[in-house]
């Protein structure tokens, strides 16, 4: 089966700085894979490209058969990922169950998809009529989280999820993610949180200075899990 | 596309449902323009009453200034820029979306303006047709246009001060033949003022069928 994400020497550039210097990794369907690097190493930019928010400028970057270099393929990309990045894209004044409703919507999820994801991510009951604006930090991570859930993206890329969850909130992030992978979706996340994350991942791959480690990748305690 | 703008509509009169922007700030601005055109040309109403209409279109054109600001604010905390170019929604759709919320609210602080206008000013309301018709063609001139400067204006870092230098001179069509059309309604001579709500009209049918073109662009280039 063809990877779900190709890059050979995929460089982006943020405005003439190389965020990206010749990035290779495949990603194979069903795999999580976790991306670690110090901070400004290019993890970030890396799962931005792989929603299609960056061009490539260099290289070769395929995502779930969408060329990159194509722009109209970049943005028929990304009705099929979902990105989790530190803006959580929720509006205030709306609610919890309006912000849910409203992305699920948007991807052309249906009312008991998004029921589902708002119940699955503990939103249900009184949260869910509470304005986004009143939220603690967890609880609007939770909130972001069911609008990716809502969306049942092919290829979930999550950027630093765990912050601001509570303990509670781990766990469920990663039950979650979890059950995604088991359903056929592919997970990019990357973290600070080693030790959780590489626990949830099949692979590291270590970035640093906008490419991929040599060493990588590293070996971790779980093969993938491959979806005929 | 139409499913995308009913959704992208429905959301943002209901963030101005929660957030009461355009009741409690918007409305009032409108009425307090209105008060101060009033003390500073004729409290005696003689030139009110001649230059209502003008002093109307001019109240509703900086109005739409705040409600065009508003709608592109909201996109823009907390990454709403990247979800709505990840959302899947047609970028079509969010643009007619967005202006049908724009048009929706500007209609109602016309309903305001009119009120405070008859009252105020003294002027007489005539010639309803043409007075609604012009209205309608001139909103949606104002909420198309707006819609595609707001988006255009909305990724740049001095986008508060920049939209109204961008948008004004754009918008000075439908400030005057909004203003010839009440004055021939209001004077009863409407017949001289249809053609100018022609004009409207086609104003609002150019930049709806170009903003449907151009937004998605504009949404992932500026």
């Amino acid at each position: 089966m063809e990877p779900v994400v190709q890059l050979h020497g995929a460089v982006t550039l943020l405005g003439r700085f190389p965020a990206l210097a010749g990035i290779d990794l495949e990603v194979a369907a069903g795999e999580i894979v976790l991306l670690r690097g110090p901070n400004g190493a290019g993890k970030t930019t890396l799962l931005r490209l792989c929603a299609g928010l960056l061009p490539v400028a260099r290289g070769q970057a395929v995502v779930l058969g969408h060329d990159l270099a194509n722009r109209r393929q970049a943005r028929s990309l990304r009705r099929r990922v979902g990105l989790l990045g530190h803006a959580t894209g929720l509006y205030d004044e709306l609610t919890v169950a309006d912000n849910i409703h409203f992305w699920g919507r948007a991807a052309g999820a249906s009312p008991t998809d998004i029921i589902a994801a708002l119940t699955a991510c503990g939103l249900d009951g009184r949260l869910a009529g509470l304005g986004v604006a009143t939220l603690s930090a967890g609880q609007r991570r939770r909130t972001a989280l069911a609008c990716l859930l809502a969306r049942r993206p092919e290829l979930w890329l999550l950027d630093e999820p765990h912050g601001g969850l509570d303990q509670d909130g781990r766990d469920l992030l990663d039950d979650i993610v979890r059950q995604a992978v088991a359903s056929g979706a592919t997970v990019m996340l990357s973290s600070h949180e080693l030790d959780r994350a590489a626990a949830l991942a099949h692979r590291v791959v270590t970035i640093v200075g906008g490419t991929t480690d040599a060493l990588d990748p590293l070996p971790t305690s779980e093969e993938p899990v491959l979806v005929p | 596309m139409f499913r995308d703008a009913s959704l992208m509509a429905g959301k943002d009169l209901r963030v101005e449902l929660r957030s009461h922007v355009t009741t409690q700030q918007v409305a009032p601005f409108a009425i307090l323009m209105l008060i101060l055109f009033g003390v500073a040309l004729d409290p005696d109403r003689g030139i009110l009453t001649r230059a209502s209409a003008g002093l109307f279109w001019v109240s509703v054109l900086f109005c739409s200034l705040l409600a065009i600001q508003r709608a592109f604010t909201i996109e823009a905390a907390d990454g709403g820029r990247d979800a709505l170019r990840l959302s899947g929604l047609d970028p079509a759709g969010i643009f007619l979306g967005k202006a049908a919320a724009i048009f929706v609210q500007l209609g109602a602080l016309e309903l305001v303006l009119a009120a405070g206008v008859v009252v105020m000013y003294g002027t007489e309301i005539t010639g309803l047709p043409l007075l609604v018709a012009t209205c309608l063609a001139a909103t949606a001139g104002l909420a198309a246009a707006g819609t595609l400067y707001g988006v255009l204006a909305a990724g740049l870092r001095v986008r508060e001060t920049l939209l109204p230098i961008l948008l004004l001179p754009v918008l000075a069509p439908v400030l005057i033949g909004a203003t010839r059309a009440f004055e021939a309604a209001l004077g009863g001579a409407a017949a001289d003022g249809w053609p100018w709500c022609g004009l409207l009209a086609a104003f609002a049918l150019l930049y709806t069928a170009f903003g449907t073109l151009a937004f998605g662009t504009l949404l992932e280039e500026s």
